[in-house]
C-alpha cells in the first residue's frame, strides 16, 4: 500500500484511487474469482424483456467447462467441422500474430498488436454472424479477418505499409479496412466506432434490411462518451446492433477497475439503458458463439441492441511498444483461471473424439508454413524499412473526392 | 420564384432533397415534431415522415457519430447541431472520423454528411449562443466549411452540401436568418422581404463551392468577408465613401483564392473581416495568402477587423461585435496608407 500522506502537507488524503490486486513482485492469486462450473445463467428467449437479462448481465454465460465438457443451456450444438474451422481460425490468428510480432522486432514494420488469449471473441463472433453484418472492430479483432478469409498477404502488406497495401500506407499497422468482408475501417481513436455502428444499424433498419451492425470496444474505452452515446441511441431507436465490450482486464497499464469504477460488470451498464445484456466467458468459443447468435436473432427480429461483455484476459502486451512486466506480475497470464481459448476448444474436440494431439500438431505446422509463405510474398513488395514504392502523389488523394486547388498547389510545392 | 427568409430557404433546400432522395435523413435536437428552435425544419416531419425527420438525444457527439455510421452505410444524413457553441462534444467525430474516413480507408468508406449549425452573435446569446468557430474546422483536412450570407445562397449551397460526397460543415449566421443586418442594432430590423437575394427558386438549384460572390465592384480596396460581416462591409464601404470590391467568400474550405488574388492585385488594398475571435482566426489564413500572392501589388498593410479575443459577452455584445464604426475606421486607415 502506498502512503496516503499528502506529500505537500500534513493532511491525510481522502481521495480514493483504485489499484489492481497485483503488481510486479506480487504472487498473483485469483482464487477470489469464482469460476462457475454448472451455474451458467440460463438462456432466455432472445426476445425477452431486456430487464430480465439481469442474471446474464451479472453472472457468466458459459458452455465449455475447463475440463472440455459442456454444461448449461447455451450449447450452440455446432457440428465437428464447424468446431474444427473455429479452431483453425484461432490458431491461424495466433500464428499470424507471432510472425508479425517477430517481424516488427526485426524492424520490418513500425508496430504490431497481438490478440493472444482473445482469439475466441473475434473468431466465434464472426462465425455467428452473416458476412453482410458490418463489424466495427478495434485493433484486437484480427480473428474476424481470419474467419472471413481475408488473404494473409493483404493483411501483411497493410502492416508493412508497402506497395501491396491497398490503404496506400496511410495508417499504422493493424488499422485495416475490408469493406467487402463487412469489416469497417478501424479508427485509431478509441470508442468512436460504437456510436457509428449504431448509426449503421439505424441505416439498416431504415432501408428495411435485416442486416445488423456489430461494434467492439475494450473495457477501458467504455469510459469514453461515445460508449454512452451508443447505448443511449441504440436504446432510443431500438437499433439492430450488438455492442461488444472485450474486458481483457488491461487497458495498456490501467487495470479494468479504472474504467469500471464501482460498476457491477460492464454488461450491467447495458441494463441501465434498457438494453439486453450478457456477460460471457470470452475464452469459451461456444459461449461467445451462442451469445452472439442470441443477440443477432434479437436484433434481426426488432428486439433492439444487446450489450455483450466478453470476460477474457490480454495475455501479452498492449502492443509491440508495451512491456507488461512493468505494471503486472510476469506470471499473471499463466495463472489467469479461465484458461486459453484455443486449448479449451481443442480439449473439447478431443473429448468428443473429433481431434487429437497429432492432428493439432500437423495443423499448426501447416498454418505456420502458410503464414511463412504469405509473409515471403508480402515482403517481396517491400517493408517500412525499405525505400517506399508508394507514389508520393497519393498523399494528396482521397482527402476529398476530388483534389481541391489548395491541395493541387501543395502537391506542386512537393515537386510532383 | 418565391420570397423567402434564410430560414425558409434552408427549409426549402431540405424539403427539395427529402423529396428527391430517399437516402436523405434529418435528425438533431428538437428538429422533429417541433421543427427546430429556429424553425428551419418546421413541417418537414409532417410532410416526409417520422423516420426521415426526427429528434435526437442531447448528445452532439452521438448525433455526429450516428451520422458518420449512416453516411458510411450509404445514406446522406443532414444533421442539425442546435448552436455551433454546442458542437464541441461532436468535434472528435467530425475531425477524427468523418473528415478522415475516405482517406484512411482509401475510399472504401466515405462520409457524405452535412452538419448544419447556427453561428454568430447579435441576438443577445451571450457566450454560449454566439460563437463563430469556423477556424477550428477549416484547419481540418478532409472537411468542407461553408457559410452563406443570404437566402438565395443558403438554399443553393445547402443543396450542394447535401449532394456533396464529402462531409460539409454548413454554418448559418443566425443574425441573418430573418433579414440582412448592417451591424447597427439601433436600426429597426429589416426582413428579407423585397430583397433581391430573398428571391429564391422553389425547386432544385445549386451554388458551387470555391466560388466567392462579388457583392460590389470597386478599385479602392478589397474587403474579404463572409456571413453577417458581408452586410456590415457593404454598409461600411458606403458610409466611408469608398468603391470596394466586396467578396463574400461563401466557401471557406475550399477557398476561392483566385478571386481573392485577382481583386487584391487590382485594388492594392485589403481589409479582412470576421466576427470570430482574432488570434489564429480564419483572417490570419486569408492575410497569409494575400501577402504571399499579392505582396508587390499591396500599397498598404492588410488590416483585419474581428471579434476581440474574449468570450462573447452578453451585456457588452455590441462592444464585442465588429460593427460599422470599427470597420469604417479600418477602411480609412487603409486608404490613408
Amino acid at each position: 500500500m502506498s502512503s496516503r500522506q499528502n506529500t505537500h502537507g500534513q493532511n491525510q488524503s481522502k481521495l480514493f484511487v483504485p489499484e489492481p490486486p497485483f503488481r510486479p513482485g506480487d504472487t498473483p492469486d485469483f482464487s477470489h474469482i469464482k469460476i462457475p462450473t454448472e451455474h451458467s445463467p440460463g438462456r432466455p428467449d432472445p426476445m425477452v424483456d431486456a430487464y430480465d437479462t439481469e442474471p446474464q448481465a451479472t453472472g457468466l454465460v458459459r458452455v465449455l467447462k475447463l475440463d472440455g465438457t459442456i454444461c448449461g443451456e447455451w450449447n450452440p450444438k455446432l457440428d465437428a467441422d464447424t468446431l474444427r474451422a473455429g479452431l483453425r481460425h484461432m490458431l491461424l490468428t495466433r500464428c499470424v500474430d507471432e510472425r508479425m510480432f517477430t517481424m516488427q522486432r526485426q524492424g520490418k514494420m513500425s508496430f504490431y498488436m497481438k490478440s493472444a488469449g482473445e482469439e475466441a471473441v473475434a473468431v466465434a463472433t464472426a462465425m455467428a454472424l452473416r458476412q453482410s453484418d458490418m463489424v466495427f472492430p478495434t485493433y484486437r479483432q484480427q480473428g474476424i479477418l481470419m474467419a472471413r478469409g481475408w488473404p494473409l498477404k493483404e493483411l501483411m502488406c497493410q502492416c508493412l505499409s508497402n506497395a501491396g497495401d491497398k490503404l496506400e500506407g496511410r495508417s499504422i499497422p493493424v488499422l485495416y479496412s475490408v469493406r467487402e468482408l463487412g469489416f469497417f475501417s478501424i479508427s485509431g481513436n478509441l470508442g468512436t466506432q460504437m456510436i457509428q455502428a449504431v448509426g449503421w444499424g439505424m441505416a439498416c433498419a431504415y432501408r428495411g434490411s435485416d442486416d445488423i451492425a456489430v461494434a467492439f470496444t475494450g473495457e477501458g474505452a467504455t469510459a469514453e462518451g461515445d460508449f454512452h452515446y451508443a447505448l443511449n441511441f441504440a436504446s432510443t431507436y431500438k437499433a439492430p446492433v450488438i455492442l461488444n465490450v472485450v474486458n481483457n482486464q488491461w487497458a495498456i497499464s490501467s487495470f479494468q477497475g479504472i474504467a469500471a469504477g464501482q460498476g457491477k460488470s460492464f454488461a450491467f451498464r447495458g441494463l441501465g439503458f434498457g438494453l439486453a445484456s450478457l456477460r460471457v466467458d470470452g475464452n469459451d468459443f461456444l459461449a461467445v458463439y451462442a451469445a452472439t447468435k442470441w443477440a443477432a436473432e434479437r436484433a434481426r427480429n426488432g428486439g433492439g441492441a444487446t450489450v455483450i461483455e466478453h470476460f477474457t484476459y490480454r495475455k501479452e502486451g498492449h502492443s509491440t511498444s508495451d512491456d507488461p512486466t512493468k505494471y503486472r506480475p510476469k506470471s499473471e497470464p499463466d495463472v489467469w483461471p479461465f484458461g486459453d481459448p484455443i486449448e479449451r476448444l481443442a480439449g473439447h474436440l478431443i473429448s468428443l473424439g473429433e481431434w487429437d494431439e497429432a492432428r493439432h500438431e500437423a495443423l499448426l505446422k501447416q498454418l505456420k508454413a502458410e503464414v511463412r509463405e504469405s509473409y515471403k510474398e508480402a515482403e517481396s513488395l517491400g517493408t517500412l524499412a525499405s525505400p517506399s514504392k508508394i507514389n508520393p502523389a497519393t498523399m494528396f488523394e482521397e482527402v476529398f473526392e476530388e483534389i481541391p486547388s489548395h491541395l493541387r498547389r501543395q502537391r506542386q510545392e512537393l515537386g510532383i | 420564384m418565391a420570397q423567402m427568409s434564410m430560414i425558409e430557404a434552408i427549409r426549402s433546400a431540405l424539403d427539395v432533397k427529402l423529396s428527391q432522395d430517399p437516402d436523405v435523413l434529418i435528425f438533431g435536437e428538437d428538429v422533429g415534431y417541433f421543427g427546430g428552435v429556429f424553425r428551419c425544419t418546421a413541417g418537414l416531419q409532417e410532410k416526409h415522415g417520422l423516420h426521415r425527420v426526427f429528434d435526437a438525444p442531447i448528445a452532439e457527439g452521438g448525433i455526429v457519430g450516428a451520422a458518420v455510421g449512416m453516411a458510411a452505410f450509404g445514406l446522406r444524413p443532414c444533421i442539425e447541431i442546435q448552436f455551433a457553441d454546442y458542437i464541441y462534444p461532436g468535434y472528435d467525430q467530425i475531425c477524427s472520423e468523418a473528415a478522415r474516413m475516405r482517406y484512411r480507408s482509401a475510399g472504401e468508406f466515405t462520409s457524405p454528411l452535412t452538419i448544419r449549425t447556427p453561428v454568430g452573435g447579435g441576438i443577445h446569446g451571450g457566450q454560449t449562443h454566439s460563437q463563430s468557430p469556423e477556424a477550428l474546422f477549416t484547419h481540418i483536412a478532409g472537411l468542407k466549411t461553408i457559410i452563406p450570407s443570404n437566402p438565395y445562397d443558403a438554399k443553393g449551397l445547402l443543396i450542394k452540401a447535401i449532394e456533396d460526397n464529402d462531409p460539409v460543415l454548413f454554418l448559418e449566421p443566425k443574425r441573418l436568418y430573418n433579414g440582412p443586418f448592417d451591424g447597427d442594432p439601433n436600426k429597426p430590423a429589416v426582413s428579407w422581404a423585397g430583397h433581391e437575394l430573398g428571391e429564391v427558386p422553389e425547386g432544385h438549384y445549386t451554388v458551387d463551392f470555391e466560388q466567392a460572390r462579388v457583392l460590389t465592384q470597386g478599385d479602392d480596396l478589397t474587403i474579404l468577408c463572409y456571413g453577417t460581416m458581408v452586410w456590415v462591409a457593404e454598409a461600411s464601404a458606403k458610409a466611408a465613401g469608398v468603391n470596394a470590391d466586396i467578396l463574400d467568400l461563401r466557401s471557406l474550405m475550399p477557398l476561392d483564392l483566385e478571386a481573392i488574388v485577382k481583386s487584391v492585385n487590382k485594388t492594392g488594398r485589403c481589409l479582412v473581416l470576421h466576427e470570430a475571435t482574432r488570434t489564429s482566426g480564419f483572417g490570419a489564413e486569408l492575410i497569409a495568402e494575400v501577402q504571399q500572392h499579392c505582396f508587390y501589388a499591396l500599397e498598404a498593410p492588410i488590416v483585419r477587423v474581428t471579434g476581440w479575443d474574449t468570450p462573447y459577452p452578453h451585456a457588452l455584445e455590441w462592444e464585442y461585435f465588429p460593427g460599422q464604426k470599427r470597420t469604417i475606421e479600418a477602411i480609412r486607415k487603409i486608404m490613408e496608407s
